[in-house]
């Protein structure tokens, strides 16, 4: 319990970061109670309202139907944060399965799903997405099926990293050695100590999930409309730049800010967790390799 | 070092192979007929049965995945639905613009992010430091596809210095926007990367050991501090490539540039699946060979890697 207090001291030390839970609180709750600022919903046509600049009635503006932008923005907040959640839950369940897998058994199972995970890396991530949501059916249920899938290779490339080194410990062999059962070894007694870097991982991947399925909804391949998406809103917005250019801001704008968040909450998790972290990941170059990859939308 | 070279070479060809694979059944297990879609809509069943036999489509999976990989040998990706065009002869033709566009941004994310992280870390400005890292981590979260159109924004509608899109038959007024697009997110990380790495290497035992014996204080950065830095700048280049790949998809959609990216996107809209194929499966080759030359000259620059391979 004191490790968990040292850690919520350690985190609210670093102000980027809780500014940025700040940001991501107020973004969850206002798409949590989306329907109770926005009770007409984000849909209302209002033709004598269309293409209204930013003003106290409409914060963000209205769009070519008259459509209340901020409404709209929040609504959609409620697709990308869902999709981003429920996307990175099935890379983490996918990554722990496979990762724990290959790191406990070793030999030829570990070098088979290895190989698999390098085959996943091998596609430049969106160009892979892209490839798979021409394929399916689009929709929000393929969508976060597919960019939780894919993500299962670097989920499962840190959890086997982890399995092998702690399946070394000297309390893992006593464990053994008085009897426990594989699954046992695995869930009790490894798995525990794959969980920090598992979060900070999960968390900065949310950042990249969010900017994946905006730039596939900003391509058409995420969800269909009239579902709000913050993507679709930007490419919907390009052609009345001229003469409506906060279409295209505003979404932009809130889709940054959640995106950054992510990476601050992300990196001040992982800098409280291990101060020891940082200056590694700094000498290695990790910090630039995961975000490499993370930036592909992993 | 020969015996690791050789090691990652010969890692080259299950992934290859797994590459090819996956492509195929991607394009295999789409919803509906190829070959009603080639027909158009007007078709008799005799037309109908002519193309699936010319596609082969009326021949089991497995004998459909060899003759597969028999055309992959010539170099023969298929034709376009939409055209009629060799899939490889459009990849030639695009292919050296997109690589114009990534290695502009990749030559700007170099040069820019490391003065920027040399800056960073520099003592001599120390108000920089904030600002510059700040900046960096907006760059790493700004979508490419939004910061383009800002851009297009500030720089084409407000102030009509550049031109929004197209390809300008080869001008530099064209490809600066674009490159400085795609180039944004991985400038960023390199400045971070840079001023991190200058930080602790500064603290390095092999750094004060130059001190100690009496180096110049020029000489232990250029000598020893560059290259110990710089070392994680060629991993983000390397790892960053298939963001760029990507990257150019969105950048070139937006920017009407005539490369790659765009051409699978205007092919995914129209659903045209041997292009999509073949792009797709030509673009994760060039990435899988760039991350091998990666690996390995890696293991050049820093002894430790293929010390631990060895392990």
């Amino acid at each position: 319990m004191d490790g968990w207090r040292r850690f919520i001291r350690d985190f609210s030390r670093n102000r980027m970061a809780a500014g940025g839970l700040v940001f991501l609180i107020l973004i969850v709750l206002a798409a949590a109670f989306a329907g109770l600022i926005f009770p007409d919903g984000a849909d209302e046509i209002d033709l004598d309202n269309a293409l209204r600049s930013p003003s106290a009635v409409h914060p963000f503006g209205t769009d070519p139907f008259g459509r209340d932008l901020l409404a709209r923005v929040i609504y959609g907040a409620r697709i990308s944060l869902g999709v981003g959640f429920l996307a990175r839950t099935i890379s983490l369940l996918l990554g722990l399965f496979f990762g724990t897998v290959a790191g406990y058994f070793g030999g030829r199972t570990d070098s088979i799903i290895m190989r698999l995970a390098d085959i996943t890396f091998a596609f430049p991530a969106l160009l892979l997405l892209i490839a798979v949501m021409a394929v399916v059916s689009p929709g929000m249920i393929s969508l976060f099926t597919v960019l939780g899938a894919i993500g299962w290779a670097s989920m499962a490339r840190l959890v086997r990293s982890r399995v092998i080194s702690v399946k070394e410990y000297e309390y893992v062999e006593a464990a053994r050695a008085a009897g426990a059962g594989h699954l046992k070894l695995a869930g009790k007694y490894i798995l525990p100590q794959c969980v920090s870097p598992v979060i900070v991982v999960y968390t900065l991947g949310l950042g990249m999930i969010v900017m994946a399925e905006a730039s596939l909804s900003f391509l058409g391949l995420g969800v269909q409309p009239p579902l709000p998406s913050w993507g679709r809103m930007i490419s919907n917005g390009i052609v009345f730049m001229r003469s409506a250019p906060w279409l295209t801001l505003f979404p932009g704008l809130v889709l940054t800010a959640t995106i950054c968040s992510f990476n601050l909450v992300g990196d001040g998790i992982r800098d409280a967790l291990d101060p020891g972290s940082k200056r590694i990941a700094a000498r290695t170059g990790k910090e630039g390799m995961i975000r490499g990859r993370l930036q592909q939308g992993l | 070092m020969a015996g690791y070279t050789l090691k990652r070479i010969l890692l080259l060809f299950p992934t290859l192979f797994g590459v090819v694979t996956v492509t195929f059944f991607l394009m295999y297990v789409i919803p509906g007929d190829p070959a009603l879609a080639l027909a158009g809509e007007r078709y008799d069943q005799q037309t109908l049965d002519n193309i699936r036999k010319e596609l082969g489509l009326d021949q089991p999976v497995i004998v459909q995945y060899f003759k597969y990989l028999g055309r992959l040998a010539r170099f023969d990706l298929g034709r376009s639905f939409t055209t009629g065009r060799a899939v490889s002869d459009s990849i030639r033709e695009r292919f050296p613009k997109t690589v114009i566009l990534a290695l502009s941004a990749m030559l700007l994310a170099v040069t820019g992010g490391v003065l920027a992280g040399i800056l960073g870390a520099w003592g001599r400005f120390p108000w920089l430091g904030r600002p510059l890292m700040g900046l960096s981590l907006v760059g790493v979260s700004i979508p490419v596809f939004w910061l383009g159109l800002i851009l297009i924004y500030i720089f084409s509608i407000k102030l009509s210095l550049l031109p929004p899109s197209g390809y300008g038959g080869g001008s530099v007024r064209y490809l600066i926007l674009p490159a400085v697009t795609l180039s944004f997110a991985s400038m960023a990380t390199i400045a971070r990367v840079t001023r991190s790495g200058f930080l602790e290497a500064g603290n390095e035992d092999f750094v004060r050991t130059a001190r100690a014996k009496g180096l110049g204080e020029s000489a232990i950065v250029g000598k020893h501090l560059f290259r110990n830095a710089l070392i994680p700048v060629v991993t983000i280049v390397g790892t960053d490539f298939g963001s760029y790949l990507s990257g150019a998809v969105l950048t070139e959609s937006i920017f009407g540039w005539p490369g790659l990216g765009r051409y699978v996107v205007q092919a995914v809209l129209k659903r045209d699946f041997p292009v999509i194929q073949g792009s797709v499966l030509f673009m994760a080759v060039i990435f899988v060979l760039v991350n091998l030359v990666v690996d390995i000259s890696y293991g050049f620059i820093d002894p430790r890697v293929r010390l631990k391979e060895k392990d």
